[in-house]
């Protein structure tokens, strides 16, 4: 499940995007709870506020799709995996904090996207 | 999720009801001691420091659920994946790959990476909930263990999240009814590191792994156990290529069912001792002795007695090797090496030393339990104590004897009795568990030692109280007739001497019956002689007599007829004549 997942983001990244530019986002969540709402919520805005490459977010309705959680190791909800670029990033919470997103997520500010791989 | 707790809330208060209903682990020993198994519906905590055991205890309740118990289980690894852990239980003969292959096993491993998570405000479980929740319903689990939880608090850094999402859990499990074991890292004086104890408080179980002596031994303590009745002291217990055994000290109760049948000692003339009958079938027999008191031989008869009545013998030995024993039982006449041959008799020797006190009684009990006898001898026993203490040998001693018992196996343990030590006293302190003691001793005297034994005790038997003199012949020990004279016991040539001396007083009494016997012969001749000599004489006499009377007879009857002739001549008157002759027979009276 989790492989044929992979693929078909793989290709679909690979086919609109410049691999290493996108970002690819994915949110756990487990219904639609106010943590899960928040999460999202706050996702969007930072993503739109200070990111400036294109970006993906899926959603991951655990509830709908519990088997989908092993895959990415999910214990705590919510979380986001940041995929691409490498390295695997796992910021869990409602993403309230948003100077703590932006360092998991490795945006250092509204101007400067990076690409660039930092050990964290 | 609310929503799935609250169905399954009635199904908690169900489980409540029917109060301490048990989960059995099928861990040897374990549901002995726990009183059935762990307390189903419920969690229990498994304990201890590092390589004590817990995963181990923990997988062989899943495997054992599964394969004994029809109860199809879940695991959740935080530590180890589930290839490791297949590869790791493989040697203990759990094949997880198989029971998950046959969705009766679910494993899923759960990775905590610290350094890949970043904490950004309010979160929850919620993802482990719905893991173990899809886990649970993809096999219809009914036991969970989770190995260990404690790695959460390595992963996460707000406490007082995860602490509310750890009592939400155990809450969650409980109300699912699935027994679950967690297990948690012994921590510095406290039971676990995390204090997990706080939220599961029905059974804590602490395992232990302790080297003494160079040897090793594991033991199980259940800590705590909510409204069971367990046992508190600390069993030790093994983990080998067939899982765990725990090795109860004791069984709760002495209830075994014991027999009134009777099982030859091998030696008639020692049947004889006991009512002429034996053991007890089923007792525990304890021979002690000097060192070449006879102790093996004895028991050698013994194994012969039972394989001779066509039953099973187990005979080990931690002095002899195998052949060894067989050599010397030849020499004395007792063949063992048939019954090897028919299957009836088998012959184990090991080292004492080459395992601790629990892996002895361990190899015993499989032993048994292969080779399923009616008797077993254990020879002997005494050298067990050289690498434990004494305590140790004890209670090795009173588990087996227990067992033994509960099994209804005739068991001939040996001991040898060390110099200075009290004949009437064993170094393993186990005379109070023995049934049936024989005690062989060495007499000396006159210059030379010479075997005794003795029935020290006999439990439910009128048994001999004599002091025995025996011989080991060629064919096999001979028991002395009894030999008891002026209140001293006499063995050997002394033996000889006494009988002689013996045997000479009674030709002394016995000549002068005859002698007295002789004069009295004589006496009764000379009587005889006597009368002969005066019937003799009276026949001398008589005959005298009679020849006079005779003569006189003759005479008259001459007179007659000279008178007849005389009156025939004369032609006399007849009254003169018959004057005449009156007036002769007169003067002739």
């Amino acid at each position: 499940m989790k492989t044929k997942e992979k693929k078909v983001k793989g290709k679909l990244a690979n086919g609109s995007h410049t691999a290493g530019d996108v970002f690819e986002l994915r949110l756990y969540v487990a219904g639609q709870t106010p943590k899960s709402l928040a999460a999202l919520a706050n996702l969007k805005r930072i993503c739109d506020e200070h990111l400036k490459q294109e970006y993906r977010i899926e959603v991951i309705d655990l509830v709908k799709h519990p088997q989908l959680a092993q895959g990415d190791q999910i214990l705590a909800i919510p979380t986001l995996v940041r995929r691409v670029p490498a390295p695997l990033r796992k910021i869990i919470g409602d993403l309230s904090n948003v100077e703590r997103v932006l360092v998991g997520l490795d945006i250092r500010g509204p101007s400067a996207p990076v690409a660039k791989v930092t050990g964290a | 999720m609310k929503r799935i707790r609250n169905t399954n809330g009635k199904e908690k208060s169900s489980v409540s009801l029917a109060g301490l209903e048990k989960a059995p682990t099928g861990i040897r020993g374990l549901d002995e001691i726990s009183g059935g198994g762990l307390p189903r519906g419920r969690t229990s905590i498994v304990c201890g420091g590092p390589g004590c055991g817990k995963t181990m205890l923990s997988l062989e309740f899943l495997v054992r659920g599964v394969e004994e118990f029809g109860e199809p289980g879940v695991l959740l690894a935080f530590e180890e994946t589930p290839e490791e852990m297949t590869r790791n239980v493989a040697s203990l003969g759990f094949d997880l790959k198989t029971l998950s292959d046959k969705k009766k096993l679910f494993l899923d491993f759960m990775r905590i990476e610290p350094s890949e998570i970043h904490e950004t405000g309010d979160y929850d479980l919620e993802g482990l909930f719905i893991r173990l929740q899809h886990a649970v319903d993809s096999v219809g689990a009914k036991r969970v263990v989770l190995d260990t939880l404690e790695a959460l608090f390595s992963g996460f850094s707000n406490m007082a999240i995860l602490r509310a999402e750890l009592r939400r859990l155990f809450r969650w499990l409980k109300d699912r009814g699935l027994t679950t074991v967690v297990t948690a890292e012994q921590g510095e004086g406290t039971l676990t590191r995390h204090g997990l104890e706080e939220y599961v408080s029905d059974c804590v179980i602490l395992l232990d792994h302790r080297i003494q002596d160079q040897i090793s031994t594991r033991r199980l303590r259940i800590v705590k156990y909510r409204g069971t009745k367990h046992g508190a002291d600390e069993y030790p217990f093994l983990i080998d290529e067939s899982g765990l055994s725990v090795l109860p000290v004791t069984s709760i109760a002495l209830n075994h069912k014991i027999s009134r049948e009777r099982v030859s000692t091998g030696i008639p003339d020692l049947d004889a001792m006991m009512q002429g009958k034996g053991y007890y079938r089923g007792s525990s027999i304890l021979v002690s002795g000097t060192a070449g008191s006879g102790k093996t031989t004895l028991s050698c008869h013994f194994a012969d007695a039972t394989c001779r009545r066509g039953e099973r013998c187990l005979y080990i030995g931690f002095e002899e090797s195998t052949d060894q024993v067989f050599r010397n039982a030849a020499s004395v006449g007792i063949d063992l090496n048939r019954y090897v041959k028919n299957g009836l008799l088998s012959h184990h020797a090991w080292r004492p030393t080459q395992y601790g006190m629990e892996m002895h009684l361990l190899r015993i009990h499989k032993l048994i339990d292969m080779v399923k006898p009616e008797s077993i001898v254990l020879d002997p026993v005494s050298n067990l104590i050289g690498n434990s203490t004494q305590r140790d040998v004890r209670s090795m001693l009173m588990r087996l004897i227990d067992f033994l018992k509960e099994k209804g196996i005739t068991a001939l343990m040996t001991t040898l009795t060390r110099g200075g030590n009290h004949l009437e006293s064993t170094e393993e302190q186990i005379s109070s568990l023995i049934d049936s003691w024989i005690l062989l001793r060495d007499i000396e005297q006159s210059g030379e030692r010479n075997r005794c034994l003795y029935v020290l005790k006999s439990r439910g038997m009128a048994h001999s109280n004599q002091l025995r003199e025996f011989v080991i012949t060629s064919n096999g020990i001979r028991l002395l007739p009894p030999y008891i004279g002026s209140g001293q016991v006499f063995t050997g040539s002394a033996r000889l001497a006494q009988e002689a001396k013996d045997s000479a007083e009674a030709l002394l009494r016995k000549q002068t019956i005859e002698r007295k016997r002789g004069e009295l012969q004589v006496k009764r001749r000379e009587l005889e002689a006597r009368i002969e000599n005066l019937k003799a004489e009276y026949e001398a006499e008589e005959r005298q007599m009679e020849m006079f009377i005779n003569q006189a007879q003759n005479v008259e009857h001459r007179l007659e007829l000279d008178i007849q002739d005389m009156a025939g001549s004369r032609q006399a008157g007849l009254s003169a004549g018959r004057q005449n002759r009156k007036q002769v027979n007169g003067a002739q009276g």
